[in-house]
């Protein structure tokens, strides 16, 4: 089937089955930021926003997809600098396959929580699970970044 | 104090906000659009020999490529591990058999141009299996009547008691005994004698394992993959396809996590043999099923322990009888058995009677395979369990019984002669261990003396504490090698390219600062290369903890031959100054007696276009192994809060003071033991590797096989301690593996130490719990 995505502020045509996953679509046009991890809606490394809401992209289906905004890292642009920052200035990074994920998520979660705390960082971000790091490094950094103590 | 201008800084990893924002560099993200695509039609049995098998109707398919069972590919047995040459681990896997030996084996390679026609090929193929029983128990294998290897073809490459009518891959007897430990265990006044299991656990790279392999310009088979040794993967593939290793390449791109689980080969096979069989690029990415079910999970193992101790505390006899089970395949099956031995037996080095042995055998269950600590972490739980055991007979703090007979700095023991990876060890005396500071600093810093054993605050509710210490290597002495090479460019600037194998630890990043401090630059002026079989140096590879030792090593020599090199050409250049006399500072040299001098991009410039007759290219490098490899230690303390009613555990805080030298990056150094301690408390707590009554993986998902997410810990304190080894780099040892090590023990210790029951298989599951208590109220 045929569809129009928005993408990054941008329109792609393209052209897919009924069953494709949102994730499998964007790899495919090229945005390689998306990435593939446990195929069961676990691991949170797939996550785009979708209208500014963190999304697995594995288990949303992309025939869904046309008539929402979607935000991948790659749309971010600048504005993920000093997410980053915040993440490789701890050596958090580590082996960066969650990476992507984690910036547009901490992305949202600066947009949504109102009084940020550590407690409701670590459940914002519960879902975007990483083996490297034992979550410490990331916290430290993403704390600055939330302007929590 | 040593300073430095590169070393023990924290910079950003070179490679870091690449990553973040998203950069093509993994595996998969590299693969060609047109790659064939290839799955495994598996074993659903757990072992059982293939009568017929049938692709006619499967290769009707539109767009089947190629589909290969048995019948099609080399029979040379290899092993998949990913070892040095000769490979200490049994010679017993084909790339394909007429034997299926657990549910999920693989039965045949299909190649074709979409998802789709691959899984439609798939279920066209017919095959008949005569279903055999199979061997589950690992308690069981030894003169089990199934034999899980029949073949004749299987070998070893040395003599490792490979016992397969018996379904033994190796075993270790009467070899690593000092004194008479029997004799001892009689005479000693207090004694421990107890069982200790730890089941599997799965290594979890967030990165699944991936290959895509095509043909190039010159005829040669090029692989990209997902592996920590690019070296080992060029060897095994060249040895598993009867092709010379000259025609093969292995470039490693960015790796998602590996943890071990990327130090052997998978679907390498796979897309090399049909890229050869049909000229084509192609493509293996496995699911995360076949990740948890298909490549290897870490061993599980069974010890008896036997220590004895005089009324003192002074440990006197320390007996480790180990069986561990290597599932399918052997890989790794010695070396991971006689790590448990190697870095346990010598950190407590007071007891004069030692031994240690057992078997390694088959299981018609996932192949056990190279996972971060191994050997090491199983034995920590052992060892460490027991020793609170022995603590609590002696009434007796277990911070003090460890205190009194841990190794500390300038000691030995003889056990690192008598057993190293594979074989015979290497003695060594420890040049830097701090282990008794970090017993003390770690005491003060969960405040063990206030809270030491435990405390009830709610009727259901009790805190207590608990503590583990771990020593593990770094590096394998005299057989690890790694090698640097730098090159100096026009623009003043070096590449350094590396065999060593960086799967997000942060090697390249560490590796660049060595280099640079050796040179006498900032970092910023090393380009980093790692890793390609065509243009990198060899290295060993990413596992034994080895990079930052060995091969960091390797990067220090290559900088300092380089910077000999620099100075020489920069002497010539400022002309009459002699290159003793020549100052090399902020990227200039000058004559120590003043005058004229030279930026080293002016030099660089003059090397390649100015200098005439004089021109040439800058080249140096290091190669490096060690006869050492001094271990990193460190103490462990963990504050939980257990709920009496349930059973449920809340860690509070983990304490860990480690000692690994010189930190080269202590930002980096840091995420390395924060994230192995949680691994580790991952498997003490969750992580539980689970199969049906016929073999079948149960926790083949993510959300069956609970990896920690982060609110399941509530603080994890790392510190290091001061610390210098000459043999390191700029006094660095190794930093990768211990922090996985003491969970298990210290968390199973303060349990005890609020409840008083003792659990000694992991996972620490609620029900376990619950049910001693039960069990110590009847």
């Amino acid at each position: 089937m045929k569809l129009k995505l928005n993408i990054n502020n941008r329109f792609y045509n393209t052209n897919i089955d009924g069953d494709e996953s949102l994730l499998d679509v964007l790899r495919n046009i090229g945005f390689k930021s998306v990435k593939k991890g446990c195929d069961t809606g676990t691991c949170g490394v797939c996550s785009v926003l979708i209208n500014g809401k963190p999304t697995l992209s594995c288990q949303f289906l992309a025939a869904r997809a046309p008539g929402h905004k979607i935000l991948t890292v790659e749309g971010l642009g600048k504005k993920a600098d000093k997410i980053v920052d915040v993440i490789v200035n701890e050596g958090a990074d580590q082996c960066g396959y969650c990476g992507p994920a984690l910036v547009l998520t901490t992305y949202a979660m600066k947009k949504e929580l109102k009084n940020p705390t550590i407690e409701k960082i670590n459940h914002y971000l519960a879902g975007n699970l990483c083996r490297c790091s034992g979550y410490e490094g990331q916290l430290r950094g993403i704390k600055k970044y939330m302007g929590v103590k | 104090m040593m300073k430095f201008k590169e070393v023990k800084h924290s910079i950003p990893k070179v490679d870091g906000r690449g990553l973040l924002k998203g950069k093509s560099a993994y595996t998969d993200d590299l693969a060609v659009e047109s790659a064939l695509i290839i799955k495994l039609l598996r074993s659903p049995y757990a072992f059982a020999k293939i009568k017929s098998i049938s692709t006619k109707k499967a290769l009707k398919v539109e767009g089947v490529e190629c589909i290969l069972t048995y019948k099609d590919v080399p029979r040379i047995p290899i092993t998949r591990a990913g070892q040095s040459y000769p490979e200490p681990s049994p010679k017993d896997k084909f790339i394909l058999d007429n034997y299926v030996r657990y549910v999920g084996d693989e039965v045949a390679i299909i190649a074709g141009t979409t998802d789709k026609v691959v899984d439609d090929a798939m279920k066209l193929i017919v095959v008949d299996y005569e279903i055999l029983e199979p061997v589950l128990d690992f308690e069981k294998a030894i003169g089990h009547k199934s034999i899980i290897h029949p073949e004749k073809e299987i070998y070893t490459m040395f003599p490792m008691g490979l016992d397969a009518k018996n379904n033994v891959a190796c075993s270790y007897m009467d070899t690593m005994i000092v004194g008479d430990v029997d004799k001892q265990m009689k005479e000693s006044e207090v004694t421990i004698e107890q069982r200790y299991f730890t089941n599997a656990q799965q290594q979890v790279p967030l990165e699944p394992h991936t290959s895509t392999a095509f043909i190039d310009v010159q005829g040669r088979l090029n692989i990209i993959t997902s592996t920590q040794n690019p070296y080992h993967t060029r060897r095994i593939i060249g040895e598993a396809l009867g092709k010379p290793q000259r025609d093969i390449r292995i470039y490693k791109p960015r790796i998602g996590g590996g943890f071990g689980a990327k130090q052997q080969v998978h679907n390498d096979l796979f897309t090399a043999i049909v890229t050869l069989k049909t000229g084509k690029p192609s493509k293996c990415f496995y699911t995360r099923q076949e990740v948890q079910e298909n490549t290897f999970t870490r061993h599980e193992m069974r010890f008896d322990i036997r220590l004895g101790a005089d009324k003192e505390g002074n440990l006197e006899a320390f007996d480790m009888q180990l069986l561990s089970n290597t599932g399918a395949y052997g890989e790794h099956a010695l070396t991971t058995f006689m790590v448990a031995g190697s870095k346990l037996l010598p950190m407590y080095n007071k007891a004069k009677h030692l031994r240690f042995e057992g078997k390694v055998v088959y299981t018609n269950r996932c192949s056990a395979g190279a996972y971060r600590g191994y050997g090491a972490l199983q034995a920590n739980f052992a060892v460490e369990s027991a020793m609170r055991e022995l603590a609590e007979k002696l009434n007796m703090d277990p911070t003090e019984l460890r205190l009194k007979n841990c190794i500390k700095e300038g000691e030995t023991s003889p056990v690192f002669k008598v057993m190293g990876e594979g074989g015979e060890g290497i003695a060594q005396v420890m040049e830097s261990c701090k282990l008794d500071y970090c017993i003390k600093r770690g005491r003060k810093l969960i405040k063990w003396d206030k809270k030491y054993p435990s405390k009830q605050i709610a009727p259901n509710k009790i805190r207590s504490v608990g503590t583990a210490i771990a020593m593990q290597g770094s590096g394998i002495p005299l057989l690890d090698m790694g090698a640097a090479v730098l090159k100096l460019n026009d623009g003043g600037f070096f590449n350094l390219l590396m065999g060593a194998t960086d799967l997000g630890t942060g090697s390249d990043t560490v590796l660049s600062q060595i280099a640079a401090e050796a040179i006498g630059v900032p970092v910023d002026r090393i380009v980093i290369t790692s890793s390609d079989t065509d243009t990198t140096p060899f290295d060993v590879g990413a596992y034994a903890s080895s990079t930052t030792f060995v091969s960091g090593n390797a990067a220090r020599k290559a900088g300092l031959n380089m910077r000999a090199k620099l100075i020489e050409e920069a002497a010539k250049a400022l002309k009459a100054v002699h290159k003793d006399d020549i100052i090399f500072e902020d990227c200039t040299f000058k004559s120590k007696f003043g005058g004229e001098s030279i930026t080293l991009n002016e030099l660089s410039q003059g090397l390649y276009h100015k200098f005439g007759a004089d021109m040439k290219q800058l080249i140096a490098s290091g190669s490096n192994t060690s006869p050492k490899s001094p271990p990193p230690f460190m103490a462990a303390f963990v504050e939980i809060e257990i709920d009496t009613e349930t059973g449920q555990i809340d860690i509070l805080e983990y304490v860990a003071v480690v000692d690994c030298g010189t930190t080269i990056n202590p930002n980096l150094a840091k995420i390395q033991v924060e994230g192995g301690i949680l691994q580790g408390i991952g498997m003490a707590m969750w992580e539980d590797v689970r199969y049906s009554k016929d073999g079948k993986m149960l926790s083949n998902n993510l959300m069956k096989y609970k990896i920690p997410n982060r609110k399941d810990v509530k603080k994890i304190t790392v510190e290091f301690a001061e610390s210098y080894d000459p043999a390191g780099p700029y006094g660095a040892k190794s930093v990768g593996e211990i922090g996985i090590d003491t969970p298990l023990a210290a968390i199973a210790n303060a349990i005890y130490n609020a409840v008083g029951v003792r659990i000694r298989s992991v996972p620490l599951t609620p029900e376990k719990i619950l049910m001693a208590i039960a069990n110590q109220n009847k």
